[in-house]
């Protein structure tokens, strides 16, 4: 490969000085005179029906403006279409403030706008309300079996089995099944949601919301309001961490803009932190895998069933047991995948939607098979390598699981473990060693970018995309700048603004695939008429060259290697009479390529934890995380993406649960007191390693995203270490002390 | 089966608001009298009154951190306190660490660690790390480890946090 002059060079992120300034503004930090606050009621209700909702001591008091309710708010669209986004499953849209019925616990039932922040929360607290409640079903675990698999009407691939898995598992020397369950998961990003909506003085709104996607927040509010484009503009230049939550436009963006438009005022609406369990969760699921192998490890029969939950209005789908038809070579597989409604919110995407949950009992489930056949687990996983996507019948186009496996053994001493479970002690506290393999699919989708570049040679480069703290903008800044040969202080990329050119949504990995193409596709576009221009140059040294034969370096265009033939850029501008060059493009994954390779990232996560023998307090002392993800633009961020995953993982298999009152409907513990997630002292040593990996058919820059893989895989190592530590086997997330007791 | 329910106020109802109170803050150095209601919480007030949105909002509760400031030096949640109640104290909040274009240490050792993603904890994190070396008790990776854990980064950047304020103590307080 060339040499490059930044990409898979390390830097700093190019927003950091705005970050750690306090510089960078987020969705409710854009203040305006006049501005007015909305604070959002929650029923306290599951399931039911408002008999009566009396606002008026609420009205009474000086400063609120109003109170809007299922009684006085305008129902500006009635198609469910009309609701549609990027993101929804297919079904009946919930629409806020519509009607009495109400379908989920903290379900949004009126908003309060008033002059400040402190007088719309008090008013909010005076509104009287009546129900006639139900009982609703939130458990899932009640009734396993019968369900329904899902219509596969959203682009949802339904599983696919091979062979005759029932016969191979019966015929099997070595059988082991086993029923695995995780709680409920809320994102918890760190910045509630939120939407400022300004009212300009020409009646048109600029929309700052906190979104994965503008493009996606701008449909959802034109579509419904009947607004066109230039009438609602979304911005959201930073995001305080999405994990999935921001796929969707969330109900305070409704109600926000149903205010504005209704009081024609700016208007804040701020969700509280208890308000953020009232919308999607990584769903419960409950599944069972059973393994046939023979006596030397060989597996004969996969069978892997989940069930998971979905709302009464919405069905959710995700990819959750289909990697168990992928990760290992096996003739006979068995796949299914069920849906049970309950009286809860739609679940919504969260960081590796599916894969994280179904890789998470598999993993365990081959650790489990691991000890039935005494054989190491590494070695297992290495004797069912599958050289090819068996699921879908496809070559990889490219696959470095292998050296994910023997390069984080090595930097791990995977070589010392010794076989037995509770071989490993330092005083009161059992040691023990875990691996788990991880995937993630490796996805392009189409997006369009800008790239303007002015004779002072400064580059400006735009698309609509997001950066959610994945390191957008530091990524983006490094392939123009490449591209264009110039330092990356010349370089500025702009994100998060609908009057950029269209991005998919940032989640699925597949932002660096998608908007990194197209930032290329710009900027080469942006190149060659800069070298047509430099050819054009009188005396051009580059007269006789074609496009392919030259190469952009420090701000001038040369014959590739030949530093004494250049032309600058400022030069071939000035030649060309022109201030500036713009060019857009749309990029679309080169699909009849593509589609004859399985294209995912790999893992392979060693784990050493410590467990406390008499109190059962585990500590996760050393993760080793052996990443195949292509190649790796930006070492500095890509790093930080997989150390954020695999926090996410020790946080996944210790301590998040979104524990249900079933009686009740309600999330409990809605808080970050209560809903725990890892903290800093949670966290000791974790070493990232990229593997080289090369692949030419994933997209034009060979990367393949880094956002979900860091989790996978995780929360089984830690499990599967637990075990070789104790000898105990947790089936249910998170593994808590009491299971270990 | 259905039941009636009521949700409604605990207490009685007032329906006037509190009058405003006059209080002195020097906020990054700049003494600023204020008329302020005594229900605003300082990070409401610095927030929504003085545009210093630097300063986060992430549970309103003192249970995340992200509303760190310094209070005449000491680090605090700013969500916990009323703004009344901190009339005459000196306030130091994100927007007032760096002298001019010069960053303070830790900011950074922050960029410099990337200890951070998202970037929407980072004021809070910064803060208590600047907190946490004025109380001069983190000697260890681990106590700073303890002694950060009151300020969650969803992103867990942590590894990135712990360099940057180790990296930070030793710059601050060299004969450690």
């Amino acid at each position: 490969m060339a040499a490059t002059t930044h990409i898979g060079r390390s830097t700093r992120r190019v927003d950091g000085r705005a970050k750690v300034t306090g510089e960078a503004k987020y969705a409710a930090e854009f203040n305006t005179p006049g501005l007015t606050y909305g604070y959002v009621i929650s029923s306290d209700i599951a399931k039911g029906k408002i008999t009566k909702i009396d606002a008026s001591d609420a009205l009474s008091l000086p400063g609120v403006l109003q109170v809007f309710t299922h009684e006085n708010a305008p129902r500006p669209a009635y198609f469910d279409r009309k609701f549609k986004d990027d993101d929804s499953p297919v079904g009946e849209k919930f629409k806020p403030l519509y009607s009495a019925e109400i379908q989920f616990s903290m379900q949004p039932i009126g908003l309060v706008v008033a002059d400040s922040f402190e007088v719309a929360r008090y008013a909010a607290s005076l509104v009287k309300v009546e129900y006639k409640a139900e009982t609703p079903e939130t458990n899932l675990r009640k009734k396993p079996k019968g369900h329904k698999a899902p219509t596969g009407k959203t682009g949802f691939t339904p599983p696919k089995s091979r062979g005759n898995a029932a016969k191979a598992y019966k015929n099997a020397e070595v059988q082991f099944e086993a029923e695995y369950y995780h709680m409920p998961e809320h994102h918890n990003p760190m910045e509630m949601f939120a939407s400022t909506v300004i009212v300009e003085e020409d009646g048109k709104l600029k929309i700052y919301d906190k979104t994965q996607g503008v493009a996606n927040s701008q449909t959802y509010v034109t579509n419904i309001f009947g607004l066109s484009k230039e009438e609602a503009r979304v911005i959201n230049p930073y995001m305080g961490g999405g994990f999935g939550s921001g796929l969707r436009p969330q109900y305070q963006l409704y109600l926000a803009v149903m205010a504005a438009r209704e009081l024609n005022r700016s208007v804040r609406v701020v969700l509280t932190r208890e308000q953020m369990f009232s919308f999607g969760h990584r769903p419960a699921t409950l599944q069972t895998v059973s393994l046939g192998a023979t006596k030397d490890g060989l597996l004969q029969a996969i069978k892997h069933e989940a069930l998971g939950e979905t709302s009464r209005f919405e069905e959710y789908t995700e990819v959750v047991v289909n990697w168990a038809g992928m990760l290992y070579h096996c003739d006979n597989v068995e796949l299914g995948y069920y849906l049970r409604n309950l009286d809860t919110y739609t679940p919504l995407d969260m960081r590796a939607p599916g894969s994280v949950t179904g890789i998470a009992a598999f993993e365990t489930a081959i650790d489990e098979l691991s000890y039935k056949v005494g054989i190491d687990p590494l070695e297992l996983r290495l004797k069912n390598y599958a050289e090819k996507n068996e699921f879908e019948g496809k070559p990889f186009s490219s696959k470095e699981l292998r050296a994910c496996y023997a390069q984080g053994a090595a930097r791990f001493g995977w070589a010392k473990r010794p076989a037995q479970p509770r071989s490993m002690r330092e005083g009161t506290k059992l040691i023990g060693w875990g691996v788990a393999t991880g995937m993630w699919d490796a996805q392009q989708q189409k997006s369009a970018a800008k790239a303007n570049l002015s004779v002072d040679g400064k580059l400006v480069v735009g698309s609509s995309t997001a950066d959610i703290g994945t390191g957008t903008y530091t990524a983006m800044t490094m392939i123009a700048a490449e591209t264009l040969g110039l330092p990356l202080d010349a370089v500025t990329f702009k994100l998060g603004d609908t009057t950029l050119p269209v991005a998919p949504l940032e989640g699925g990995s597949w932002t660096v695939a998608s908007v990194g193409s197209a930032v290329k596709e710009a900027c080469e576009a942006v190149a060659k008429k800069v070298f047509k221009m430099a050819k054009d140059v009188k005396d051009s040294p580059l007269s006789g060259a074609s496009f392919d034969e030259v190469e952009f370096v420090e701000g001038k265009v040369q014959l590739k290697g030949d530093y004494s033939s250049g032309v600058s850029i400022v030069e071939a501008m000035r030649a060309g009479e022109v201030n500036f060059i713009e060019e857009e493009t749309t990029t679309m994954p080169n699909m009849l390529k593509q589609m004859q390779y399985a294209r995912n990232t790999h893992s392979a996560v060693f784990v050493e934890v410590e467990v406390d023998e008499d109190l059962g307090q585990i500590c996760v002392r050393r993760v080793v995380s052996a990443i195949a993800g292509g190649r790796v633009i930006s070492p500095k961020t890509a790093r930080s993406q997989i150390l954020g995953g695999v926090v996410w993982g020790i946080s996944m298999a210790l301590e998040e649960e979104s524990v249900l009152d079933h009686h009740f409907g309600r999330f409990m513990n809605h808080n970050l007191a209560e809903y725990h997630v890892a903290v800093n002292a949670d966290i000791h040593d974790i070493d990232v390693i990229f593997v080289e990996e090369h692949d030419d058919i994933v997209n034009p820059l060979g990367a393949k995203g880094l956002g979900e893989i860091g989790i996978v895989g995780v929360a089984a190592a830690i499990g599967n270490a637990v075990y070789h530590a104790t000898g105990k086997r947790v089936r249910e997330l998170p593994i808590t002390l009491d299971k270990l007791l | 089966m259905s039941t009636n329910v009521t949700q409604q106020p605990l207490g009685d109802v007032a329906v006037a608001l509190p009058p405003l109170e006059t209080i002195t803050l020097t906020i990054n150095g700049t003494q600023k009298r204020l008329q302020v209601a005594p229900w605003t919480s300082l990070l409401d007030l610095l927030r929504e009154y003085l545009d210093l949105t630097g300063t986060k909002k992430g549970c309103d509760h003192g249970q995340c951190g992200a509303c760190t400031v310094l209070v005449n030096g000491t680090r605090i949640n700013s969500c916990l306190s009323l703004a009344v109640m901190q009339d005459g104290n000196e306030i130091t909040t994100i927007e007032g660490l760096a002298k001019g274009d010069e960053l303070h240490p830790v900011q950074e050792a922050f960029i410099e660690h990337d200890g951070f993603q998202c970037g929407y904890c980072t004021p809070g994190q910064i803060c208590s790390a600047v907190g946490l070396i004025n109380e001069g008790k983190a000697k260890t990776a681990d106590d700073i480890r303890e002694l950060m854990s009151g300020n969650i980064c969803r992103c867990g950047a942590y590894v990135g946090i712990v360099a940057a304020v180790e990296q930070a103590l030793h710059k601050c307080q060299p004969n450690q």
